[in-house]
């Protein structure tokens, strides 16, 4: 504390001081920012956190101001878009950030998935920022089912006549289960007020709760790297791990030049793709939602195809349960069968770069089967291509069940003691 | 891993090359061009003369079509409001929608978005694919859209279009010209679905009605998207900025870890 005249000591202290008495604000920038280690080879596939970070910052933005315009009613709901579209100042370029933004997000969350998958980011100890990474991963998609209602057009509303009538394939509570959803006997003006809710309160703050954890998480066990190497075990006579760099300013400044990038791929988008050829924002939905009109062919959007595709898959009874209710479980246990990779993984080894062979083309596998299940997902099916979807469903659960396996016995590089430079 | 996803890729090759294929009727091709004013302004002029009497298009307000289109406000008062509407109301239409489901078998269709939803190939094609079938209410068939409820209304300006036989080239499953192998010549076949128009029969000649018909349609395309042009020229400008940002983040970049390794 300061001798002498202690107001004007204090005053000199300035306002961080000031803070800092009541608030650890320096010690929350140390810990997150300035003093917060990461490896100094973390590569390409490394920035996809802050980017999804970024379009969850876009998709709040923009969802406030769509907010401002949009009616959330049966009869309003449709020319309200039109109405953002046509005659707010600048609402199509705020609409269009807002809907690319919902693929942009699954793209970079994917990726950042894929990432994790690969250098083994779900290891002891992150198990837990896994879980809330997946957590965040299952919200996500329902904020999007939800979101994807409110346009009210004939995609939005068929789209979600499909994935609603999911689940009354659950035996005897099934159908009241819908009912209790939708609020109705059928998709309607209340089943939109209540989707609206969720997309635009709920959802959101449990997400950004959930992103909150993940982060903490992170921040106290710290960043994998590329070889999956703990850089904490090495540090210099300061504390300071010898492999690691601050976060500010040297990753910081790194991930601008992927925000850069990444910004100027969006805004391609945006401004002049922002239908994504079809699949971010589909054709169907030009039309108002007509509860009397079914199209030709219903499509979720791409970011569920991979799970819609496995649901059709499901074209056999088993067990006295029929195929529908099979389908359901199928794709339940897709999205469920993630959670616990943290578990399946025994390979004493993080990343791919020390694992064996098998996990390589494991891995390998799996990327197919999910890019391919998403592909047959937007189309209309065929015998070969249910065929083709029943064999990649396959593939993708045995990606997951054989792993215990494949991971122990395969012979794993040795890895070295220091990070490797890129 | 680079290998790793070359494999991948080629492991998915036969996925997207199947997803190739066109529709059963083959759409003659329309690219519209949002910078042909004197085309936008003509389309509207038909639009509001020969389809807005049923077809609404209430997304669409006079005064924004006036703006974009550059056509004075007192012009559109004039000449394309008939009504007793003011320039900032939408396009609607005074037809009572339960009286022509009555007349036509289903409302007409809103088409401010009929581009978007169809595409311009499609609009094109269908506007100029009428011909006389005694068999509908209307006398009329429609080749892109079979059993059409809708009258062929721009009659008098086509004339009579009807079905006739005669020889085509003959195509295959990707809509190219089947070539014999021997003469290097196409191949011809009979067919009967050709559409012809007695001469003399309308007020345009062909040529001048494929000409109006790509103008209207390039209004319906101006209409599906009012902000494409904006968005071509702002899209332009944000691109040149995230790069210039990129650029300069790249160096930054670059000087902050210079004193690493």
């Amino acid at each position: 504390m300061a001798v002498g005249n202690p107001n004007r000591a204090k005053a000199e202290r300035g306002i961080v001081r000031w803070i800092d008495d009541r608030f650890p604000l320096t010690q929350m920038w140390q810990d997150h920012m300035s003093k917060y280690y990461a490896s100094k080879n973390l590569n390409f596939w490394y920035v996809f956190g802050v980017l999804s970070l970024l379009v969850l910052v876009n998709q709040i933005l923009t969802g406030i101001w769509l907010t401002m315009s949009y009616e959330p009613s049966a009869e309003g709901a449709f020319a309200s878009v039109e109405y953002i579209m046509r005659d707010v100042e600048m609402g199509w370029i705020i609409r269009y950030m807002h809907s690319s933004g919902a693929s942009a997000f699954f793209i970079v969350v994917y990726l950042h998935m894929f990432r994790g998958l690969m250098y083994g980011s779900y290891q002891k100890p992150r198990e837990l920022i896994w879980l809330f990474g997946m957590a965040i991963y299952l919200t996500l998609m329902a904020e999007g089912f939800f979101g994807y209602l409110l346009p009210w057009g004939q995609m939005s509303y068929w789209g979600a006549q499909v994935i609603l009538s999911l689940a009354g394939a659950i035996p005897v509570v099934g159908e009241d289960l819908v009912q209790w959803i939708r609020g109705d006997y059928l998709i309607s003006g209340i089943t939109l007020n209540r989707f609206f809710s969720l997309h635009v309160i709920a959802l959101p703050i449990v997400i950004m709760a959930l992103v909150l954890l993940h982060i903490l998480a992170l921040h106290d066990v710290g960043s994998n790297n590329p070889d999956g190497i703990e850089i904490d075990k090495d540090k210099d006579e300061n504390g300071v791990p010898v492999d690691g760099v601050a976060f500010w300013p040297y990753h910081v400044v790194k991930d601008l030049v992927a925000i850069g990038i990444f910004l100027t791929v969006f805004c391609l988008v945006i401004f002049f793709f922002p239908e994504g050829g079809g699949y971010f924002i589909e054709k169907p939905n030009y039309e108002p939602a007509n509860s009397l009109k079914t199209p030709e062919h219903i499509a979720p959007v791409w970011y569920f195809t991979p799970y819609y595709s496995m649901l059709r898959a499901i074209t056999f009874s088993l067990f006295g349960l029929d195929a529908k209710f099979l389908g359901v479980v199928t794709m339940g246990g897709a999205i469920a069968i993630l959670f616990v990779v943290p578990w399946l993984d025994r390979s004493p080894v993080k990343s791919m770069r020390y694992k064996g062979w098998m996990s390589r083309t494991a891995l390998a596998v799996f990327v197919v089967s999910f890019i391919v299940l998403g592909y047959l997902g937007t189309i209309a099916t065929t015998e070969g291509r249910t065929q083709a979807a029943q064999l990649f469903t396959l593939l993708y659960f045995l990606y997951f069940i054989l792993m215990p396996f494949y991971t122990r016995i395969e012979a794993t590089k040795p890895v070295p003691s220091r990070v490797v430079e890129s | 891993m680079k290998k790793l996803f070359l494999i991948s890729l080629i492991l998915m090759m036969p996925m997207f090359a199947q997803a190739s294929g066109g529709p059963s009727i083959k759409l003659d091709t329309m690219e519209a061009d949002a910078s042909d004013k004197s085309s936008l302004q003509r389309g509207m002029q038909t639009y509001v003369n020969y389809c807005l009497g049923c077809h609404t298009a209430q997304y669409q307000r006079y005064i924004r079509a006036a703006e974009d289109l550059h056509i004075p406000e007192d012009l559109v008062m004039e000449h394309l409001i008939f009504s007793d509407q003011k320039i900032g109301d939408q396009m609607t239409s005074a037809m009572d929608p339960k009286l022509a489901a009555q007349w036509f078998g289903a409302t007409p269709p809103d088409l401010t978005n009929e581009i978007n939803l169809r595409g311009t190939d499609w609009v094109y094609t269908y506007l100029r694919s009428f011909y006389a079938d005694e068999s509908r209410p209307y006398g009329v068939n429609n080749v892109v859209y079979p059993a059409v409820g809708m009258p062929n209304v721009l009659a008098d300006l086509q004339g009579i279009q009807t079905k006739t036989c005669g020889e085509v080239t003959q195509l295959d499953d990707h809509g190219a010209a089947v070539i014999d192998s021997l003469t290097g010549e196409a191949i011809t076949e009979q067919s009967c679905e050709l559409l012809s128009v007695a001469e003399g029969s309308g007020t345009m000649t062909p040529a001048q009605f494929d000409a109006a018909m790509y103008d209207l349609t390039n209004f319906m395309a101006y209409m599906s998207k009012p902000y494409k042009s904006d968005s071509q020229r702002i899209g332009l400008w944000a691109i040149l900025f995230c790069l210039m940002m990129t650029v300069l983040f790249y160096f930054l970049k670059k000087e902050f870890w210079r004193d690493v390794h």
